[in-house]
């Protein structure tokens, strides 16, 4: 009985709760009833990808948008597509926007609010990250106050700006074409041209006039980052291959007037600018991969050096010589860019600055960088060439070291110091290596740090009665005494902890595309029935096509083919599979470029996963481990190999928590014993890890690494057939020493719950 | 009994095969006793090359056999076939290689069905001994005979593996692409390129294998670096040779093919 009720409940419970709708619901200041359709759905995206700041800044927004008075439609497109936005460029966005409404809504534009909302969504996609965004945004505000005017006359009367709205409509067209400073110029042309012309600027504004068009085509020149992400991706995975290659994020150079930024790298990537154009007969992409090829030659070969010792001039002078031995190594490895490095750096004219009335310490500095890069220059200031032959012979066995670039450097300030030097003025033509990034990375300045610190400050945490089943001991190999520890880890193993099967389900509806698409291939996994195998000597029945062949050959004195019947198989899958979920504390942490965790992005990846495989219908279950020492290694049971896909299953997904370490080895072991007592023919065993093993106990890195490996080969003579999904961007260090072949590496986490179903299907295919 | 000329599966002249490690001393122990070898490793590392090599150094003769899914048990242990006057026994490769003591390599093993790997069963264990069913003949295999497969782990394909009980009947060795010195001296020796650029080539193939599991099923085998050395030798633009023989066999994702193309650029200056 009880469960009947909650069945016709399901609808309804797979949502919000109603006290917390209502709740959120009364935050939301806002009276339309037709807002009431959607708000639920919006507030169960938002739930999703807000924090707790993040929703009631999404509340506060929606309710400014709404105050505003300027009908439904520019509420429904907030409450629809801020959450995403919020997500992928920062919440700060939510503000943002609410603001820029508020502020438009305050001028005599504020018809054009439902078309500014409404590029919003497709804006943050192209644009990448919030300072684009609100550059789009002021840039955007500014177009409307320039162009809307003000009559002065016995009573102030203000009109709208013509072309605001025709232009918001042609904004998706016009972002997919231009970079945001393409933007910037297409607009500015359109207000210096025609603010005073209503008609010809309505024209222009919405690429109906011919110069509108031309201009249009003049700024799309460049190559635009976001069209070539992967790309260079895939340059640095090849070229550069790192244990980690950086997250790419890209900045606007349009709104820096006075000096361009330059690309930089710090802990959360290489910075580099949205669009390149060709340049001196390097095409845009060419200068992307020169840029990264730079910054990853300072990753690979750079070192720290304390700042606080140096003067600015000192720091820049060290500067220019290691950034020559990296271009120097790249050309060494690469003979091929030489050329794109000739062409990119600047040959200054060695007589073009004038020491009397300007500061030449750029100028000098980059003649000599230029000289120590190509030794067939033609300077003929003795220091140069000085500098540069020690600047050879330095690079000549070997590498060098950024501490000998450091002393170079520092005798090159020393000698060539002027007076001059300090001037205001500063000789800045053809100084700028445009390749180069800012060389953040090279300095570190002790003074502001506190080293105390870096304490330890790990806190233990309390032991926690692990409840369940009496412990299971396993062994566990040590490598260097090449023999097992036995019944070294003791394993626990217990039934995983339920929450709101709801909320899987949820995450489900969300990848409702994905799951279409899955289902497609799923069909053709299928197991048929029956299927026909030809060509065969003995079968059950006769094949007549190759029959009447065969005899036509004999006839005809050739040798007839006696592969004449046919048979049917039963054509059944028949595997096991147990998916094995590494749950330690690193799946909390935000995944690269996004704003789920792992943990959460795992949740959605098996959520689909499970689904897809009970369609097909394969023996299937699903636990998850973690450890904190030998003597606790913990083994959840979530889905068992005669349970189905259900609430009870779900429920037990979507309390999922994450903590403590990564003792591999055992939880194979443990997981291969149930594999084993399986009758199918085939069987794998699936681990989902984002990292190497590891535990507190252990101190050796090798050690657990060895172990696992072990445990893969114990698999492998059980008939189970290991397989390492690894989202660790490090993973090229180690999977192979435990996986051998049998690995592969999720290189965009939010890719993962796409991946990993269809991972799944090609490896049982 | 057999109408075959063992003769003619004679290695004749030395094959080039570069060691890579202790694999020719290994392979020679396990010959002494017998048994039979599995050789795995990516596609184009060498494998073929190595058996080949072993049987000339061994002085024995060299039987390959390509498997393929439509590969029947027949196809390996032979036939009764029609003529004329009735019908005849055809040997199948794998039998003449038990009887007349040859090595039988049985190259690409897991593309067979797997009813047609078993027949290597009872050959592969202290029997050595091969029955012809339709014949009525059991076969003693010859003193020399020794059987070797081949086996390319990458496929990545849970239902394309071997089972248990057959990869349990053999020893193993890892193949996989020299590293960058001998695999430079490969293609020098291979087709007389200059060291320098046969370096280059290498530097290439390594590179390329980062981009495996990325994109690319495979790497750039050793296979395709000896194309690309030999188009060269043979007058061809380095740069053209590389993305004849190293970029558009191996992919048709215009990503990766703008990548490689631009290593290659960036290598050859
Ligand atoms: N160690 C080596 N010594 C000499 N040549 C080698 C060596 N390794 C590779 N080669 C070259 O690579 C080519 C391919 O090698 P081989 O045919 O043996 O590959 P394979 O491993 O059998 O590949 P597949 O799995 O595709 O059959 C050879 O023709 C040879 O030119
Ligand atoms: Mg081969």
């Amino acid at each position: 009985m009880v469960i009947a009720v909650s069945k016709t409940q399901k609808a309804k419970t797979s949502r919000l709760s109603p006290e917390q709708l209502l709740a959120y619901r009364d935050q939301f200041k806002c009276n339309f009833k037709a807002v009431d359709n959607v708000f639920e759905d919006c507030m169960e995206e938002a739930v999703y990808r807000l924090s707790e700041q993040g929703i009631s800044d999404y509340l506060e927004g929606a309710s400014r948008v709404t105050m505003i008075g300027r009908g439904l439609e520019p509420i429904l497109t907030y409450l629809e597509e801020m959450p995403q936005v919020a997500h992928d460029l920062g919440e700060e966005t939510l503000n943002m926007v609410a603001e820029a409404v508020w502020a438009l809504s305050r001028t005599a534009n504020g018809k054009s609010i439902p078309a500014f909302v409404q590029t919003i969504g497709i804006a943050s996609r192209r644009l990448g990250c919030k300072e684009s965004l609100g550059q789009y945004i002021s840039l955007v505000m500014q177009m409307m106050a320039r162009t809307a005017s003000s009559v002065y006359g016995w009573k102030q009367t203000s009109y709208p700006s013509p072309g605001a709205i025709s232009m918001l409509e042609q904004m998706p067209y016009l972002l997919q074409q231009l970079s945001l400073i393409g933007l910037k110029n297409w607009i500015e042309y359109g207000i210096t041209n025609y603010h005073n012309h209503p008609e010809r600027q309505k024209d222009y504004f919405s690429l109906q006039s011919a110069d509108a068009r031309a201009v249009l085509q003049r700024e799309r020149h460049g190559t635009l980052f976001m069209d070539h992400e992967r790309q260079l991706n895939l340059y640095l995975q090849a070229l550069w291959f790192e244990e980690e290659i950086p997250l790419l994020v890209p900045y606007s150079e349009a709104f820096d007037q006075l000096r361009k930024p330059h690309p930089y790298y710090d802990q959360l990537g290489f910075r580099i600018p949205d669009v390149y154009g060709d340049l001196n007969g390097v095409s845009g992409i060419n200068r992307y991969r020169m840029v990264l090829a730079h910054m990853a030659g300072h990753r690979r070969w750079s070192h720290q050096l304390i700042a606080d010792n140096y003067s600015p001039f000192q720091r820049m002078a060290v500067e220019h010589f290691e950034d020559c031995r990296i271009d120097y190594l790249i050309m060494k490895n690469y003979p091929g860019l030489e050329s794109t490095i000739k062409a990119l750096h600047p040959q200054p004219d060695e007589w073009a600055c004038n020491p009397e009335e300007e500061s030449c310490i750029r100028h000098r500095l980059t003649m000599i960088s230029y000289a120590m890069l190509f030794p067939d220059h033609d300077y003929e200031n003795s220091d140069v060439i000085d500098f540069a032959q020690r600047f050879y012979a330095a690079m000549a066995d070997g590498q060098s070291t950024t501490n000998e670039m450091a002393s170079l450097g520092l005798s090159f300030v020393a000698r060539t110091r002027k007076q001059s030097d300090q001037y205001s003025s500063v000789h800045f033509k053809d100084t700028e290596v445009f390749y180069r990034d800012d060389n953040r990375h090279l300095w570190q300045f002790i003074e502001e740090g506190d080293e105390e610190e870096m304490w330890d400050k790990r806190v233990h945490k309390e032991e926690e009665e692990v409840q369940g089943l009496p412990p299971r001991h396993y062994p566990e190999w040590d490598y260097n005494s090449n023999n097992y520890r036995p019944d070294w880890v003791s394993l626990y193993e217990s039934l995983h902890p339920s929450g709101q099967a709801s909320k899987i389900d949820q995450l489900l509806s969300k990848h409702d595309a994905l799951a279409k698409r899955l289902k497609r291939l799923l069909e053709m996994l299928k197991p048929q029935q029956f299927v026909r195998v030809r060509y065969q000597e003995e079968g059950s029945e006769l094949d007549l096509d190759v029959a009447i062949r065969s005899l036509i050959d004999f006839k005809s004195g050739a040798q007839p083919d006696p592969r004449i019947n046919m048979s049917h198989q039963h054509d059944g899958r028949n595997i096991a599979v147990m998916l094995l979920l590494d749950l330690s504390a690193s799946l909390n942490e935000k995944a690269a470029g996004s704003n789920q965790t792992i943990l959460e992005l795992s949740q959605e990846a098996v959520a689909l996963t499970a689904w897809a495989v009970e369609q097909l219908g394969d023996e299937f279950a699903i636990a998850g481990f973690c450890s904190n020492s030998r003597h606790e290694v913990r083994y959840q049971h979530i889905k068992g190999f005669s349970e189905h896909w259900d609430d009870n299953v779900k429920g037990r997904l979507a309390a999922m928590e994450a903590g403590y370490s990564t003792r591999m080895g055992a939880a194979m072991r443990h997981a291969a014993h149930y594999l084993e007592a399986r009758k199918a023919d085939k069987k794998l065993l699936l681990v989902l890890t984002d990292g190497e093993p590891a535990d507190i106990d252990v101190t050796d890195d090798k050690l657990l690494i060895h172990d696992s490996h072990k445990a893969v080969q114990e698999l492998d003579q059980k008939g189970i057939y290991s397989h390492c999904i690894n989202l660790d961007p490090k993973a090229d260090e180690y999977v192979q020493d435990i996986f051998g072949q049998q690995y592969t590496v999720i290189d965009k986490l939010e890719r993962l719950p796409e991946k990993l179903p269809q991972l799944f299907m090609a490896l049982t295919k | 009994m057999s109408q075959v000329d063992i003769n003619q599966y004679l290695i004749k002249e030395k094959p080039f095969y570069q060691i890579q490690a202790r694999e020719v001393e290994l392979y020679a122990a396990a010959y002494n006793n017998r048994l039979p070898v599995m050789v795995k490793g990516p596609t184009g590392c060498g494998k073929s090359r190595f058996v080949e090599y072993m049987a000339w150094k061994l002085g024995k003769p060299l039987i390959t056999v390509a498997c393929n899914e439509d590969m029947t048990a027949s196809d390996l242990v032979g036939r009764y076939l029609l003529d004329a006057n009735g019908t005849h026994w055809q040997d199948g490769p794998l039998t003449t290689a038990a009887r007349l003591g040859a090595i039988c390599y049985l190259d690409e093993i897991v593309e067979a069905r797997q009813d047609t790997t078993v027949v290597i069963h009872p050959l592969t264990d202290h029997r050595r001994a091969l029955p012809l069913d339709k014949k009525g003949e059991l076969i003693k295999a010859h003193p020399d005979f020794q059987l070797v497969i081949s086996y390319n782990p990458g496929y990545q394909s849970l239902m394309k593996d071997l089972k248990q009980s057959t990869k349990q009947r053999f020893v193993g060795f890892d193949f996989d692409y020299a590293d960058a010195a001998l695999e430079t001296d490969i293609l020098h020796q291979e087709t007389g390129l200059d060291t320098a650029v046969a370096e280059k080539l290498v530097q290439i193939g390594i590179k390329a294998r980062n981009l495996k599991g990325h994109g690319l099923d495979e790497g750039v085998s050793t296979r395709l670096l000896v194309y690309a050395a030999t188009l060269i030798q043979d007058g061809v633009d380095a740069k053209d040779a590389c993305r004849m023989a190293l970029v558009r066999p191996i992919t048709d994702d215009v990503d990766i093919r703008a990548t490689l193309d631009h290593m290659i650029d960036a290598i050859f200056a």
